[in-house]
C-alpha cells in the first residue's frame, strides 16, 4: 500500500504525529444493518488507532457512518466483523460481565443532550446512576462524588440537583450529560455530535469545557461532528469518512494546510467563515451522499468529484501513506504533495486548488 | 423559470411594486407574552427596514427574540397572551393591522417564510407536490394541471433529481437538505417579494449547508427577492447579507452594513460572537473566547445595558444606565453601548482594582484616548 517513499513531513513533532500507548484499535470494522431483504454496510472496514491523551476526530456528512462507528466502539451497536481492541482485549469477542465492566472505561454523550436524559429523574439522580448501577461507595460518598463532578461541569449543585433536565437549556443539558458520562471514571470519551445542536456561542462553552476536562482527568477521546472547523479545533489528528470509509486521516494542521482527499477539500470549503471577505480556494461539493445500498464501483466519492477519472470507477483507493501520519485514499490526490504520490498514475493530476 | 402569473388574483395587493421606499418598514416593535412567572418582553422596540431584492441578517443567541421578530412580522403569533404594539409596513401595507383573512391573501403570495425544521413544518402525509400545488391552486388561480407542471419546474430550480418522481413523494422518503430544498420551493412557489428564512440551515450538515444558502442565493438574483436570514451563526450571513442586525435579549444591539459590522464592530456581544466561532484558520487546540454565562431572563432584564453581566468591559453605568441606540460617523451603523470598541479595544475607563465586577468605580480619568464617543447622542 506504501509503495511510493514517503516526502519528509516538513515540520516533524507537530501535533498530530501519533505518540503515546495505543489505547484503542480498530480493525477492518464492518457494521451492517437489515433494510428489508438486503443488508446496508454503515461501515466498511474501517482501520484506525487511538492513542492514549489524543483525541481523534471523526468527520463527515450525515450517513458516512461515523455515529455507527461511535456506537460500535461503545457496544451499543455490535460489530458484524472486525476487530476493537481496547488496551490489548477485543471488545467484539467479550461477553458478559467482562464486557460490561469495560465498558465503564467507555462512556459515550450524545448529539442530542435534552433526549438523552431522562425527562423525568432529578438532576442528582442522572448524575449518579453509574454509580448507582456498579453500587460504589455509599448514597453519601455518592451524592458528594455527584456535587464536586457537577460543579466541575459547571452546574450549581445546590440549585440544579433537585431539578429535572426540561428545565435546562440545551448547553446545560449537555453539561449534565457530560457530568454522567466522567462518573465510571472513564479512560476514553466518545463524543457524538456534541455540540451540533448547540447555539455557537454555547458550542464554544462546551468545547472549551471538553478541553479542561480532558486534561484534568486524563481522557482520551474520540470526537464525532459534521463540521471540520470545530473536530480540527479540539483534535490532534483527524479522520475524514465518506460513506463507510475512511478516506483521509492526518494530523488537524496538517489535514487543514495539505488537504489530499477533494472530500477533505469540499468539506473545508464548505464551512461558513466569519469573514465578509473569505473566499474559499476549495471546491464546493454538489449532490449528496449516494445511498449505502449500492456505494459507487471504485472510489465511493467519484460521483460527487470534481476530478473523478475512469480509473477512479474501475479502482478502489486504498488507503496509502502520503507522508508519515498522513493517509489518503485516493488515486489523484490534490494539494502540494500530489507531485509525490505514486508515479504509477499516467494520467496528469489534476489542477491543484488547495493551497 | 417559473413566471409570475397574476392573471384571476383577487388581491388589492398588486400594486406592491410601485410603492415608494424601503419594502419592509418595521418600526418600535414590541412583542411580549404574558406567562405565569409575568410578562416576557421576548421583542422590546426594534426599529429596521429592508429594501428590495436585498438580503438583511439578523444574528442572535437563542433567547435573543429573532424568531419572535420574525413570527411578529409575518402575524404568525398565538392569538392569546399576546402583548403587541408598533407597526410592520410591508410594500406600503400595514401588517400588523390587518386581520388573518387579509394576512392569508400576503403569505405565502409576497411573503413566505422558510422554517427552521422542515421535517415538522412539512406536512407528513401529503405528497411533497401536493404542498406546493397548494400556494399555486389559492394565489396564482391554476387548474391542477397546471400547478402540478410548476411544481415539478420549482423542484427542479431547487435542484431535486428526478423531479417527476419526487412530486408523488413523501417528505419522510427525502432527506433533511432535500426536505429543505422542498420548503424553499413551496416558499417561493408564487415568486414573493420578500423571504424571512428563520435558521434555514440548523440542523443540516456543513456541506448541505452551503448548498442551500447558494441556491437561496442564486433563486433571489434570479427573482430579484429580498431575503430576511436570521441565525445564531455570524459565519452563515458574513458572505449574504448586505446589512446585518445583532440582536440580545429582545433588542437590537448593533446594525451596520455587513462589512462595517466585521471591520469596525462597535458593540463587545458582536465582537463576542464573532471570537466564539472556531476558525479554521487556528490552530488545532486553541482554546475558544467562549461567552461566559447565559442571555438573561425576559421576565426580569438586568438594568441599564442587558449585556452588561456577561461584558468584560462593563462599568457602573452599564449596569445603571440603559444605552440608547447610536451613531458615530456613520449614519448606518448603529449600536448600543456606553463605551464601543475602537479598533478591537474597549473605550470602557479601567477600572481602579481588578476587574471584579461592582467595584465602585470611580473611574479616574480615563487612561485610553476616550470615553470620546460617548458624548455623541
Amino acid at each position: 500500500m506504501t509503495d511510493a517513499p514517503a516526502t519528509p513531513v516538513p515540520s516533524g513533532g507537530r501535533r498530530g504525529e501519533p505518540s503515546g500507548d495505543v489505547v484503542l484499535d480498530v480493525t477492518d470494522l464492518v457494521v451492517e444493518f437489515r433494510s428489508g431483504r438486503q443488508r446496508v454496510q454503515a461501515v466498511s472496514g474501517v482501520t484506525f488507532q487511538v492513542r492514549r491523551g489524543e483525541t481523534l476526530g471523526l468527520v463527515g456528512e450525515s450517513g458516512c457512518g461515523k455515529s455507527t462507528t461511535g456506537r460500535a466502539l461503545v457496544q451499543v451497536q455490535p460489530a458484524t466483523s472486525g476487530t476493537i481492541d481496547y488496551l490489548g482485549e477485543d471488545l467484539t469477542a467479550l461477553s458478559g460481565r467482562r464486557q460490561r465492566e469495560l465498558r465503564t472505561k467507555i462512556q459515550m454523550i450524545f448529539q442530542d443532550p435534552i433526549s438523552s436524559l431522562n425527562p423525568r429523574r432529578r438532576v442528582k439522580d442522572i448524575v449518579a446512576e453509574p454509580l448507582a448501577i456498579w453500587k460504589h461507595g455509599t448514597k453519601e460518598e455518592r451524592a458528594t462524588r455527584v456535587r464536586t463532578m457537577l460543579e466541575a461541569v459547571g452546574i450549581d449543585p445546590d440549585s440544579a440537583g433537585d431539578r429535572r433536565p426540561g428545565e435546562f437549556s440545551g448547553g446545560q443539558c449537555q453539561r449534565i450529560s457530560i457530568a454522567r458520562a466522567l462518573m465510571a471514571e472513564p479512560d476514553l470519551l466518545i463524543c457524538d455530535e456534541p455540540v451540533s445542536a448547540l447555539d455557537v456561542s454555547v458550542q464554544a462553552q462546551i468545547l472549551n469545557l471538553l478541553a479542561d476536562l480532558k486534561s484534568r482527568f486524563q481522557l482520551t477521546m474520540v470526537f464525532i461532528a459534521h463540521d471540520l472547523a470545530v473536530v480540527k479545533n479540539v483534535s490532534d489528528r483527524v479522520a475524514v469518512m465518506y460513506l463507510g470509509k475512511l478516506v483521509e486521516v492526518a494530523g488537524s494542521d496538517e489535514l487543514y494546510e495539505a488537504a489530499a482527499h477533494p472530500y477533505t477539500e469540499a468539506l473545508l470549503a464548505s464551512i461558513p467563515e466569519p469573514d465578509p471577505d473569505h473566499t474559499s480556494d476549495h471546491k464546493a461539493l454538489n449532490g449528496e451522499l449516494p445511498s449505502p445500498l449500492n456505494p459507487p464501483s471504485g472510489c465511493r466519492f467519484r460521483t460527487r468529484c470534481p476530478y473523478a477519472q475512469d480509473r477512479c470507477a474501475a479502482e478502489e483507493p486504498p488507503l496509502r501513506e502520503l507522508s508519515p501520519g498522513h493517509q489518503v485514499a485516493c488515486h489523484f490526490p490534490v494539494g502540494p504533495r500530489a507531485a509525490a504520490a505514486p508515479p504509477e498514475s499516467p494520467v496528469p493530476t489534476p489542477p491543484t486548488s488547495s493551497s | 423559470m417559473i413566471g409570475r402569473r397574476r392573471g384571476g388574483r383577487t388581491l388589492e395587493f398588486a400594486d406592491v411594486g410601485s410603492h415608494d421606499g424601503p419594502l419592509l418598514v418595521v418600526d418600535d416593535l414590541h412583542t411580549a407574552f404574558r406567562t405565569p412567572r409575568g410578562t416576557v418582553r421576548a421583542v422590546d422596540g426594534v426599529s429596521f427596514e429592508v429594501s428590495e431584492g436585498r438580503t438583511l441578517g439578523i444574528v442572535g443567541e437563542s433567547g435573543s427574540g429573532k424568531t419572535v421578530l420574525s413570527r411578529s412580522i409575518m402575524g404568525l403569533l398565538p392569538p392569546r397572551d399576546v402583548l403587541r404594539s408598533g407597526t410592520v409596513h410591508f410594500g406600503g401595507h400595514e401588517l400588523s393591522a390587518m386581520s388573518e383573512t387579509q394576512l392569508r391573501t400576503v403569505w405565502g403570495a409576497e411573503l413566505s417564510m422558510i422554517f427552521q425544521d422542515p421535517m415538522t413544518a412539512l406536512n407528513p402525509v401529503k405528497r411533497i407536490g401536493t404542498q406546493i400545488s397548494e400556494s399555486l391552486l389559492l394565489h396564482l388561480d391554476m387548474d391542477k394541471k397546471e400547478a402540478r407542471a410548476t411544481a415539478i419546474e420549482l423542484l427542479r430550480s431547487v435542484g431535486i433529481p428526478s423531479p417527476e418522481e419526487r412530486v408523488r413523494w413523501y417528505p419522510f422518503q427525502l432527506s433533511g437538505g432535500m426536505r429543505q430544498r422542498v420548503m424553499i420551493a413551496i416558499a417561493l412557489a408564487c415568486a414573493p417579494r420578500l423571504v424571512l428564512a428563520d435558521e434555514p440551515t440548523t440542523g443540516l450538515d456543513v456541506t448541505v449547508q452551503s448548498q442551500i444558502l447558494d441556491l437561496l442565493a442564486e433563486l433571489q438574483r434570479e427573482r430579484h427577492m429580498a431575503v430576511i436570514l436570521v441565525t445564531h451563526d455570524l459565519g452563515v450571513v458574513a458572505t449574504r447579507a448586505d446589512e446585518i442586525i445583532v440582536m440580545y435579549a429582545g433588542r437590537i444591539v448593533e446594525r451596520a452594513p455587513t462589512r462595517t459590522l466585521f471591520r469596525d464592530t462597535k458593540m463587545p456581544y458582536t465582537r463576542a460572537l464573532m471570537d466564539s466561532i472556531p476558525r479554521l484558520a487556528d490552530p488545532s487546540g486553541a482554546r475558544l473566547d467562549a461567552i461566559a454565562g447565559r442571555p438573561p431572563d425576559l421576565v426580569h432584564p438586568p438594568s441599564g445595558c442587558r449585556f452588561a453581566p456577561r461584558c468584560p468591559y462593563a462599568r457602573d453605568k452599564c449596569r445603571e444606565q440603559d444605552p440608547p441606540l447610536r451613531t458615530v460617523g456613520s449614519p448606518d451603523h448603529v449600536f448600543a453601548c456606553w463605551y464601543p470598541l475602537v479598533d478591537g479595544a474597549s473605550t470602557a475607563p479601567p477600572v481602579p482594582v481588578t476587574l471584579a465586577a461592582g467595584t465602585a468605580g470611580a473611574a479616574p480619568a480615563a487612561a485610553h484616548p476616550a470615553p470620546g464617543p460617548e458624548a455623541a447622542p
